[in-house]
Formats: structure tokens, C-alpha cells, sequence
């Protein structure tokens, strides 16, 4: 039967949202793009500046009046300075080539496994705490799992080893870096692993696979070979910032890394904190070569895709159906639930030691018990805390409003930002951090807004805010564009269509991606650290200052704070939205 | 060169408004004006005993004088000298965010001799006339160089070794026993990275038993005396770094770091500053029972610990109130007390008032508390040159 009424009803509606459309064109939010980019990419821009010019002797406070090489011809002349180029790039590519492959290689293996899926959830599941827990917080855990003295060997000794005093053998620290790799895999595999799961939901994963088991494929043959060629352009960024993180990490690399040389980047730090002032030439330089070794990296792995595509398609072309790839794929996955095992003993260690009054070698638990560290130690964690609390919930509320206003832009004007875009939030996670946070410090005091909390939240948002876009984009776009129009057809205002229709629709995401940003805020260190002038002590900055040595039974009070304030933060995110809307029905999205 | 001068002769220009103003003051005008304002104590934070002693100090002066404490925690003092070399850099002369900071040695010579100090104040502290000032020679000389009233001391720091006396039965008695016991013993023996002032005190130490003439180390290091005066020490070094711990080849980066090694058994001795060391970090439960303090017979090198105010320092006067505080006898008594910190006191204690010298008093008692007589005599720093010279001649040497 004809239906006129609907028909002009739907017709109606479509005015109203063609109206909308128009309206959008010049829509109050076409701010929003423009000061987001400008968040992110001004301080990185005049930072970038502020590094690149004494990198050449330009700095006329210093007394660099005139360019010139001797920055570089101090950094090569250093003792070791070729070591460490060679353990920064070995340290990185290593990383990066073990964490893409346990990754890919877990995700494989789950693929078709129900159980495994259910595991991991939409949304990572029981990844989330292994995400939320700062870098540093695993890394302090994972110095004390490891060392010669660490739980690890006090849990086989002596009884299997016979060793009564630790082996002098080199672990933590070691020069090769294979700690630091190991330490840094721990974070990298789950927040890959993520990222695949975010972009499966953007392939048809279900139907790719059956048709290709129907062809008499295996469950992560069929997965590698169908599955992964689709998702691949959504991981590129991704992996890229994976490369940049471990080529150029500073907090963890304090924590685990070779110390004599270190690794570039906390030379550079070195060189930058150093008594002598002349040394800020020499680490500019270092910091600039800190960004070639990126740049180039992501330009040989960008290489290294193009054939591994071109070699893949003859592979996958061929059609075999045997071969190792399935034992391959299980390997790996017990990998990665051997770093997943790891970071969870890292992080129970450290709330174990909390507790510990003592607890020497070869105890496999502490001797004694007490709860006086946490007493003695509780009243000077309240300020840290404080901050931390308030820098991330201040940088995540500042970005959401923000990426929301972006993305309400997008979805008003019928647009959709670009690769270029995409780019752009990336910048922060492909530039590393010590290229640009010196010269956005020399920046801060100049504007006299060093040492602030307002000057450590914005720095804080131009870490966070590419994150919270990063995970709130796709479900953003993916929400039913109808929802908008049926309210605007009911005479709601666009306005009032976005906060009763969509946010509440979107709460969940929403509470999720505020989790991720606040996570991210909590576990800053070297942009707390510059931004805060060293005097907006938080978390972080006060568990990674004491992981240089102090008491361990302190330095576990701090981590174990440092690991808990984001997770509960993802508490919050999954029973908030069910309880702020519980008179509405189907909010799962 | 010139530049730097030019800059410096600005700076000071710059300064003598300031130093002129608070000079003037009586002491009880600075005390008035403190009330209320904020110092921001840019501290080493590495050492939770120490760390826990400015929490105290904070909650006291905040009572008495209405001061608000801010430990800044450091992990390098010398983080804090870049601040005010950076804020120097941005043209802030004056509003600047450090207001005192714990320093000696290198850090101190390299802020006095750029004029980045603000002073002379400590002759102004009342506290300050129970210094030591005789035989306690560095707490007006630091490191060879005249303090001239631009810091503050508050805490004396003599090297002492401390070792696990459950394993090492007779502990040598001089550098170059250190060196037959690390053969006999590979491995049980390290040393704070040389960047760290208790490393690089451990080459001093070797460095003044093993020069031909101890006398040069007192002036400064140059290209002629360097290598003449160091080339013992070389040698004896290079016979023992395949012995140390991690064969040399990896050093714990501070201190504390090296006394968590020492309570997990991975070595046997630890490097410290503060002669009560063993007593306090076992009753910290930081080390076990059996740890003694060991003295070398021909004495080791000493030195103190100053406070200083940056010349732009936005707080003088609550940061002058508070170095007098350190320096009062009650908080030197109670920063004695191996309870809290155990560091020796600056102070002459034969000059206090009865009721002072008996807080002293009770705390000797104290049978874990090394006795001025059994730290035998503290060395002379060299000049801080020395110091500089050999963490970079030692990178030169060790770092591949």
C-alpha cells in the first residue's frame, strides 16, 4: 500500500536536515577544528623551533649569537655517543618488529575463538588495566621482577638455582637494552592489540573469514591472510607511533635502560638538566638527531611495508594452505599472554612491597608485614595525588570538549576529516618529546607561565587530545545519523538533539575514550616535568624520581598509586553511563 | 667570553637594589615580612629520610612562622641550577621560582661564580653564630672555594663505608685495600655512578691517597696538573673495575640505589655521605642487623651541605628564616637523631646553652651513632675542578 504520509513525512524530514545542512555550512562550531589543530600544533611547532635553532648555536641568552656546527661536533665527540645511536635505533626496531608481530600474531590465534573474543571484549576487555597502568609504574615493577635479585629469582632460589647471594649477572640496565625492549613490549603488544580490535570493527571481519575457511584456509591463516590486508591502513599510524615511542622514551628507558651510554633521548635530557649551561647546545643537537632517527625509521619501516605488500600478495596469491603460520601464530599469542602475565606481576610486586617491612633475598615473600610505610607515607601522597587528579580530569575534560565540538562539526556539515587531519593529531606521538619540550619550556618562562598548573594541563592536552580523538572518532561516526534527524523532526533544536539524543547515546564510548585520556594524563612524565618547571609534582614524576633508588617499600606505595588512579578511572567509565541513564533502555553502543 | 662577563656585570647590577633592601633589614622586619610568603626548596629528593625531614621542617616552620614549605623534588641538584640559569636566560631578574635549594661543591661554585647567588646572608642568620667555623673549616670553605656568606650550611656529610659484617669478616682500611679485597671478592663492590657526587667522591677519595702531591688537588684542576696528579689513581682504578660489581661495567645511579643492592645481596659495601648511615637505614628496616660502619684509618673526605638563594628569588626573606631554622640548635639536634636523619650537626656544640648542649647530650648516647673521635680525620675536598674533570675523563676512559 502507498503510504503518502510517510512519504512526505520522510520528505519533511529531509528539508529539515538539508536545512541543517546548509545552516552548517556556517556552523558555531566551525571554530572547533581550527583550535584543536592550533592546541596541539602551535606549542609543538614553537618547542620544535626553540630546539632546532640552538641545535645549530642559535641561542642568544646562552651567548649563541651566530650559527654554526659545534653543537654536533660536540654531541659526536662524546664517549659512547656511537653506542648509543646503535642501542637507541637496535632498542626501537626491535621493539617495534616484536610488538607488531606478538600483536598480529595474538590477534590471529584469537580470531575465531570464541572464548578468547569474549575475553578481550569491545573494547579490550580485561586489556584496560594493562593500558591504564602507566609506563613507568610497569617498568619500576618489571626492574624488580627481573634483576638478579628480583622476585623472579627469589622465587626459584635457592631450592632450584642454589644461588643464597644473587648471580652477578646483568639484567636491569644491561647495555644491550634487551630489558628495555622487553619492559616497553609490555605496554606496546596490549595497546596494538587494541588498536586492531578498533579497527576490525571496521572490516567485515566475519564474512572475509568464512568465505575464506569455506575455501580451506586455518583459523589464523584465514585471519593473516584476508583479515590483516584490510585492517593494515588503519594500524600504519598506529605502528608509526609505537616506532617513535620506543626510539625515543625517556621515562622508561631512566628506569631499565643501559645508563653508561644511555640511549639518545636521555642523553639528551641529560645534557639538557646539566649543571653546566653550555651543555643545552650539544643536547638541542641531540634532541634534533633524536627526530632524523624517527623520521628515518618510520621511512625504512614504510620501505620495509612495501615490500612485505608486494612479497604478501605473491604469498597470499599462491594460495598455500599449509606451513608454519598457525604454530607461528600460537607462539606468539603465548607470548603475548606471557607480557600480559608479566605487567600484572609488575604491578602486584610493587603493591606487595607497599606492604613489605622487609623483605631481602632469596625471601619469596616479605619477612614481615606492615602498614607503616602507607601511614608515614600517605599524608605527603595527598598532593600528588591532588594534581594528578586534577590535571587529568581537567586535560581530558578540556579535549573532549573539543574533539566533541570537532566531530559534532563533522557529522553537522556532512564532512569528514581527512588523512591530513589524521596526520596532524599524530604529530604528538610521531615527534619525540624531548624535540620539543625544551624549547616550549625556554617558551613558558619567557611568557612567565612556567611552573603553572594551567601551563602542565595544556601540555598534558597535546598528549591526550589525539588520543581521545583516536577512540572516539569511529564510534562517533559510526552512530546513526537518523537519531539526529528524527529529534530535529520532533522539533528538538540541534542543540538539545545533541545533548539528550546523542550524548546520552554515546556515553559509553564517551566514558571510555575519558578513561583512555586520563590514563594517558596520569602516566606523563617529561611533560609534566618541563611544563610544571619540576614544582606540579605528580604520580608519576614522583614515583619515576624515586625509582633512581630510593626505598623500594616507598617506591611501591607510588607505583601502586600511580597504577590504581586510572584504573579506577575505567571502573568509573563502565558503571557510570549505566547508572547516570538507567531509565533508558538499550544504551550499549 | 666577554659576553658572559658583560651578562654577569648586568646580573649583578641588577641585584644590588635587592641585595641593598634586604640587607638593611633588621632580622626581625625579614621574619615579619616572611609571614605568609611560600619558599620553594629545591631539593635532592632521592633519600626518603631526607625527604621526610623537610615534611617535618615544613610543618614546623609553617607553625612557627607562618611560612609555606614546598619541597621541589629534585632528581639532580644540578636540575636546579639549570632553572635558574634558564630563567637568567629568559630575562627574569627578579620573581624568580626558586627560592632556596641544597647545594655544594660544583653546583655551588658554578651559581657563585656566574653571580647567580644572592648574598652575602648567612653572617645575618642569629643562628648562625654556633657554627663551627674552626674545626669544622667547611662550612665557610666549600670545596676550596670562600663560601663568603652565599650559602648557608645546615648538615656535615663525611665518606664512610658501610658493609654487610656478616660476610666480609675484616674489611680494608684504605683504597688500595679496597683494591686486594675486590680481587679476593669480585663482584661484591661497586660505586655510584662518577656523575653522582658519591661516586665521584669515591675517586676523590683514591684520588687523595693515591696523588704523588695531595697539596695541587687544592687548586684548581688545568691541563698541566691533571694528568700527573690523577695518573696513580688511573692505574689503581684500572685494576679494579673488572672486580666491581657488573664486572664495571654498570653502576647504581645513586646512593640509595646502591644501599638496595646492599640489602638485596648483590654487593657487600655501600658508599655513604653520612656516618650514621648503617645505624639509621637498620632501624629504617633499609638494611640488615650485621651492617658496620668502616673508617679508613688516614681519615676520609668531608664536606658540608649549604642552603643558597638564587639572586632572583621571588621569597629572600622566608627562605633566609628558614636556613636560620635549619641552623637552630633544636632542628640540628633533631636532624642528629639517627630517628630522623643522623647527620652530624654544623654547630659547635661546646658553645650552646646548657639546655641546647643537652639535647646533643642525650642523642650520643646513642651506641650506633659513630662518635666525632671514631671518624678519625676529615679530608679536604679537592677544588671542585677535579671533581669535573675526572666524571669527564672517566667517560672519556670507561664509556664505549
Amino acid at each position: 500500500m502507498d503510504d503518502p504520509h510517510g512519504r512526505r513525512m520522510g520528505a519533511a524530514i529531509h528539508e529539515v536536515t538539508a536545512a541543517n545542512a546548509r545552516r552548517g555550512a556556517r556552523s558555531s562550531l566551525a571554530w572547533a577544528p581550527f583550535l584543536t589543530v592550533g592546541a596541539l600544533l602551535l606549542p609543538i611547532a614553537a618547542g620544535f623551533l626553540g630546539t632546532l635553532l640552538p641545535a645549530f648555536g642559535y641561542l642568544p641568552a646562552l651567548g649563541g649569537a651566530h650559527f654554526n656546527l659545534s653543537p654536533w661536533r660536540a654531541l659526536v665527540a662524546y664517549p659512547g655517543f656511537a653506542t648509543s645511536v646503535v642501542t637507541t635505533l637496535c632498542i626501537g626496531i626491535a621493539t617495534s618488529l616484536l610488538a607488531v608481530a606478538v600483536a598480529v600474531g595474538f590477534c590471529a590465534f584469537a580470531s575465531g575463538r570464541p572464548r578468547v573474543a569474549r575475553w578481550l571484549g569491545a573494547r579490550g576487555g580485561w586489556l584496560s588495566p594493562l593500558l591504564s597502568t602507566p609506563h613507568s609504574a610497569i617498568a619500576i615493577g618489571f626492574a624488580f621482577l627481573v634483576a638478579p635479585s628480583g622476585w623472579i629469582a627469589r622465587g626459584v632460589s635457592p631450592w632450584l638455582t642454589g644461588w643464597t647471594l644473587p648471580p652477578d649477572i646483568a639484567t636491569v640496565g644491561d647495555a644491550t637494552g634487551w630489558t628495555l625492549v622487553l619492559g616497553l613490549l609490555l605496554k606496546e603488544v596490549p595497546f596494538l592489540v587494541l588498536m586492531i580490535i578498533v579497527a576490525l570493527h571496521q572490516v567485515p571481519v566475519e564474512r572475509s573469514l568464512a568465505i575464506a575457511r569455506s575455501l580451506g584456509y586455518r583459523r589464523s591463516h584465514a585471519w593473516l591472510k584476508v583479515v590483516l590486508p584490510q585492517i593494515h591502513p588503519q594500524l600504519r599510524l598506529p605502528i608509526y607511533a609505537v616506532i617513535a615511542f620506543s626510539l625515543s622514551v625517556v621515562d622508561v628507558a631512566l628506569i631499565l635502560g643501559p645508563a653508561n651510554p644511555p640511549t639518545l633521548s636521555v642523553l639528551a635530557v641529560r645534557w639538557f638538566t646539566d649543571a653546566d649551561i653550555q651543555s643545552y647546545f650539544p643536547a638541542a643537537a641531540g634532541a634534533i638527531l633524536q627526530t632524523l632517527l624517527v623520521i628515518s625509521v618510520i621511512a625504512l619501516w614504510f620501505g620495509a611495508e612495501r615490500c612485505a605488500a608486494w612479497a604478501g600478495r605473491n604469498w597470499i596469491a599462491r594460495g598455500d594452505r599449509r606451513g608454519l603460520l598457525a604454530p607461528a601464530a600460537g607462539f606468539a599469542a603465548a607470548l603475548a599472554c606471557g607480557m600480559f602475565a608479566l605487567a600484572a606481576l609488575a604491578t602486584i610486586a610493587m603493591g606487595i612491597w607497599s606492604f613489605a617491612a622487609q623483605w631481602r633475598f632469596p625471601d619469596a615473600w616479605p619477612q614481615a608485614w606492615s602498614l607503616a610505610t602507607w601511614s608515614r607515607h600517605l599524608p605527603e601522597l595527598l598532593a600528588p595525588f591532588v594534581n594528578t587528579m586534577a590535571i587529568g580530569v581537567c586535560a581530558t575534560a578540556i579535549a573532549l570538549v573539543l574533539v566533541a565540538a570537532c566531530l559534532e562539526n563533522e557529522s553537522r556539515r556532512h564532512v569528514r576529516a581527512g588523512n591530513a587531519a589524521l596526520w596532524t593529531l599524530y604529530v604528538p606521538l610521531l615527534i619525540p618529546q624531548v624535540a620539543f619540550l625544551f624549547g616550549a619550556q625556554v617558551l613558558l618562562v619567557r611568557l612567565d607561565f612556567d611552573g603553572t598548573f594551567a601551563a602542565v594541563v595544556w601540555a598534558h592536552l597535546v598528549f591526550v587530545l589525539p588520543y581521545l580523538f583516536l577512540v572516539l572518532a569511529e564510534p562517533w561516526r559510526a552512530l546513526d545519523p537518523r537519531f539526529a534527524r528524527t529529534a530535529a523532526g520532533l522539533g528538538a533544536s540541534r542543540t538539545r538533539a545533541f545533548f539528550r539524543v546523542k550524548l546520552p547515546i554515546l556515553s559509553r564510548p564517551i566514558a571510555a575514550a575519558c578513561a583512555i585520556a586520563f590514563a594517558v594524563s596520569v602516566g606523563q612524565y617529561l611533560a609534566t616535568l618541563f611544563a610544571g618547571n619540576g614544582r606540579v609534582p605528580t604520580l608519576t614524576t614522583e614515583a619515576v624520581t624515586l625509582a633512581a633508588g630510593a626505598d623500594r617499600r616507598v617506591i611501591g606505595i607510588y607505583a601502586f598509586a600511580q597504577s590504581t588512579l586510572p584504573l579506577l578511572a575505567y571502573v568509573a567509565a563502565a558503571g557510570l553511563p549505566a547508572i547516570l541513564f538507567r531509565n533508558r533502555r538499550g544504551i550499549t553502543t | 667570553m666577554t659576553r658572559r662577563v658583560l651578562i654577569i656585570a648586568a646580573l649583578a647590577a641588577a641585584c644590588l637594589p635587592w641585595t641593598a633592601l634586604a640587607q638593611d633589614l633588621p632580622w626581625s622586619e625579614v621574619v615579619a615580612r616572611a609571614r605568609g610568603e611560600t619558599v620553594n626548596w629545591n631539593a635532592w629528593a632521592g633519600d626518603d629520610k631526607t625527604n621526610a625531614f623537610i615534611a617535618w621542617v615544613a610543618g614546623e616552620v609553617r607553625g612557627r612562622f607562618g611560612i609555606t614549605l614546598n619541597h621541589v623534588k629534585l632528581k639532580d641538584t644540578s636540575e636546579a641550577v639549570t632553572r635558574v640559569v634558564a630563567e637568567k636566560a629568559a630575562g627574569r631578574l627578579a620573581g624568580g621560582t626558586v627560592d632556596l635549594i641544597w647545594l655544594n661543591g660544583p653546583n655551588f661554585l658554578a651559581l657563585k661564580e656566574q653571580g647567580l647567588l644572592y648574598g652575602p646572608f648567612a653572617q645575618r642568620l642569629p643562628n648562625f653564630r654556633y657554627v663551627d667555623t674552626v674545626h669544622k673549616r667547611s662550612t665557610v670553605v666549600d670545596f676550596t672555594i670562600p663560601v663568603d656568606g652565599f650559602a648557608a650550611p645546615w648538615r656535615m656529610a663525611q665518606l664512610v663505608f658501610v658493609y654487610d659484617g656478616a660476610r666480609v669478616r675484616s674489611p680494608p682500611t684504605s683504597m688500595s685495600g679496597m683494591l686486594e679485597w675486590a680481587k679476593k671478592n669480585p663482584g661484591r663492590l661497586t660505586h655510584p655512578q662518577v656523575r653522582n657526587f658519591l661516586g665521584a667522591t669515591f675517586l676523590k677519595q683514591a684520588l687523595l691517597e693515591l696523588a704523588p702531591n695531595a697539596v695541587v688537588l687544592q687548586q684548581p684542576a688545568t691541563d698541566g696538573n691533571f694528568s700527573a696528579a690523577t695518573a696513580p689513581m688511573w692505574a689503581w682504578y684500572d685494576a679494579l673495575r673488572p672486580n666491581l660489581w657488573r664486572q664495571g661495567r654498570q653502576f647504581p645511579e645513586n646512593g640509595p640505589a646502591q644501599r638496595q643492592l646492599l640489602n638485596d645481596g648483590e654487593v657487600d659495601f655501600l658508599v655513604s655521605f653520612n656516618p650514621a648511615e648503617a645505624a639509621v637505614s637498620v632501624r629504617a628496616g633499609l638494611l640488615p642487623d650485621s651492617v658496620r660502619t668502616l673508617v679508613f684509618a688516614r681519615g676520609t673526605i668531608g664536606n658540608t651541605s649549604f642552603v643558597a638563594i638564587p639572586f632572583n628569588a621571588a621569597n629572600k626573606e622566608s627562605a633566609m628564616v628558614v636556613a636560620d631554622f635549619l641552623l637552630e640548635p633544636a632542628t640540628q639536634a633533631y636532624a642528629q637523631d639517627i630517628e630522623h636523619l643522623g647527620s652530624v650537626t654544623v654547630l659547635d656544640v661546646e658553645r650552646l646553652p646548657a639546655a641546647d648542649r643537652r639535647r646533643f647530650a642525650e642523642l650520643s648516647g646513642l651506641p650506633a651513632m659513630p662518635r666525632d673521635t671514631q671518624l678519625g680525620t676529615m679530608l679536604l675536598e679537592p677544588h671542585p675542578s677535579w671533581m669535573t674533570r675526572m666524571a669527564a675523563e672517566w667517560e672519556r676512559r670507561y664509556t664505549r
